[in-house]
């Protein structure tokens, strides 16, 4: 990825910003330049809760090149209490504790190494709450 | 707008095609249709392709496809909509004949995925590149998401994953352009190996070359051209939120819904008029979504109906007759406008062991992505 475009993309990978719309409430993640609920133009950014449940889930068996070396891995939709939902690695459990509901932690994590140059790429992942 | 027909068809076989190029693929399908119709020119050309330029590096296909059928010079561009490219080619030619603008027009869709690519990467991009695919998920992870939240939803089960695998197949075999020919049990298909849970090996649909290609004209002159003409009599499309996450329910393919509505509206017809149909079963819950989503079933009863034999040859309503996606194969520019020739064979009475008796109407469901946009089209014997 050229570093432009990763730069762009620190404030919702590293900081969990998201959008909220001033005009109707609507909560995305990431954020965007219109609101897909009401068409208003210009969300404010908002800090998601570190936390959500699960929406629904998967194992992953065939990874992508990049994966590898982690599968199998559970991923996630995971819903913020303001609404937000987000695509998620499930981390620090077996696959088979993954379920529907599954109260969860968004913790900081490194996501993968990207190109040739193994540039080191962050986000959040899902953790069972404690 | 004006009446448009089909009045030719003709595609590859569907499987590993090693000594066939890209650009073969294409001439090879679009000779077949203009032969079928006996036609020796076109007006324009239209070209659905998923990711010539990924899958072996080659963009513009449209004067390239021209060039190589001996028509340089013959407008002729390129439609992508993902794995519902070939649907969107055949949309867009059916307005360029409707409008008036153009009186043979040949809609093809063509993908050569057996090349040396990563093919799980390219398809990947169909999905959100920055809120899905940068995390790891994969196409079949979509889909099994999507799975999972049917099966919590209306109690979907893993038979009935299967059943629509071993019915396909089923299909499949009766089908001489089919790649996977042979037959598959309930015990084989919830024995193969897991690929995203739930979805197994035999839930997927395979990585596919092939081409296919209609010659669409006016109605009225489409005598000039064949005895057996297919009016088509609606076209719908629609889009959803491209993120699954984005989706209220992810365990319903809204804009499958959405484009069917608009076909029907256009077609003035509901579900119970359509007498064969071809779903895009990308993955076995594919199906069951397209089937809930067309109003073929009611919500969250696709599963049941499928394990009943109702979308089987003979049943109430036979669902991909070709083998679908699963068994006849996947190159996904292509798919959509395969359906489309699976429909005009049945609506022709061609389409020998797989024939539906007196099938007059049937219906098409083309999907990009994890459902991010479809395409729909209803075609009637005329």
């Amino acid at each position: 990825m050229p570093s432009p475009r990763y730069w762009r993309e620190i404030p919702a990978r590293y900081r969990l910003e998201g959008g909220r719309c001033p005009a109707c409430g609507k909560v995305t993640y990431p954020t965007r330049r219109v609101c897909p609920e009401c068409r208003h133009e210009g969300m404010e950014a908002i800090a998601l809760s570190r936390h959500g449940r699960v929406v629904t889930f998967t194992t992953i068996h065939v990874a992508p090149t990049e994966f590898q070396m982690e599968a199998p891995y559970p991923m996630a939709v995971v819903e913020t209490p303001e609404g937000a939902r987000l695509m998620v690695q499930v981390a620090d459990c077996a696959p088979d504790d993954v379920k529907l509901g599954l109260e969860v932690a968004l913790e900081f994590r490194r996501i993968q190494r990207e190109g040739r140059s193994g540039i080191l790429c962050y986000g959040h992942k899902a953790v069972p709450a404690r | 707008m004006r009446e448009v027909a089909i009045v030719g068809a003709g595609m590859t076989p569907f499987g590993e095609l090693w000594t066939s190029s890209l650009r073969d693929l294409f001439v090879d399908a679009a000779l077949g249709a203009l032969r079928d119709a006996g036609a020796d020119h076109l007006d324009a050309i239209y070209v659905g392709n998923m990711s010539g330029g990924q899958f072996v590096g080659q963009e513009h296909l449209g004067p390239l496809m021209a060039d190589h059928l001996g028509m340089a010079g013959v407008p002729s561009m390129r439609v992508e909509s993902a794995c519902a490219s070939g649907g969107a080619a055949l949309r867009a030619a059916f307005f360029e004949v409707a409008s008036g603008a153009s009186d043979l027009v040949l809609a093809s869709g063509v993908e050569k995925m057996n090349d040396g690519a990563d093919v799980t990467g390219v398809l990947a991009t169909a999905a959100d590149q920055e809120s899905e695919v940068y995390h790891g998920i994969t196409f079949p992870g979509l889909y099994a998401l999507i799975a999972r939240a049917h099966m919590a939803a209306h109690g979907t089960t893993l038979e009935d994953l299967a059943a629509v695998s071993v019915k396909n197949h089923r299909h499949g075999a009766l089908n001489p352009k089919a790649q996977f020919r042979g037959e598959v049990t309930l015990a084989q298909v919830m024995g193969s190996s897991l690929v995203a849970d739930p979805l197994r090996l035999l839930h997927c649909s395979p990585v596919s070359d092939g081409g296919a290609a209609v010659l669409l004209c006016p109605l009225e002159r489409a005598r000039e051209f064949t005895d057996r003409p297919i009016k088509i009599r609606a076209t719908g499309m629609a889009t959803s939120a491209m993120a699954l996450a984005d989706r209220k329910d992810p365990a319903y393919l809204d804009a499958v819904a959405a484009a069917a509505n608009r076909a029907y509206e256009m077609a003035r017809l509901g579900p119970t008029d359509i007498d064969v149909a071809e779903v895009h079963d990308c993955f076995a819950i594919a199906e069951l979504c397209a089937l809930e989503a067309l109003c073929f079933t009611e919500r969250g009863r696709a599963g049941e109906a499928t394990r009943a034999g109702e979308t089987t040859i003979g049943g109430r309503i036979p669902i991909n007759t070709s083998g679908g996606l699963k068994s006849k194969g996947h190159p996904v520019g292509a798919t959509g406008v395969a359906q489309a020739i699976e429909i005009v064979e049945q609506l022709r009475g061609e389409a020998g062991d797989r024939q539906v008796k007196d099938a007059a109407i049937g219906l098409t469901q083309n999907m990009g992505g994890s459902g991010a946009s479809s395409v729909v089209h209803i075609f009637e014997r005329v």
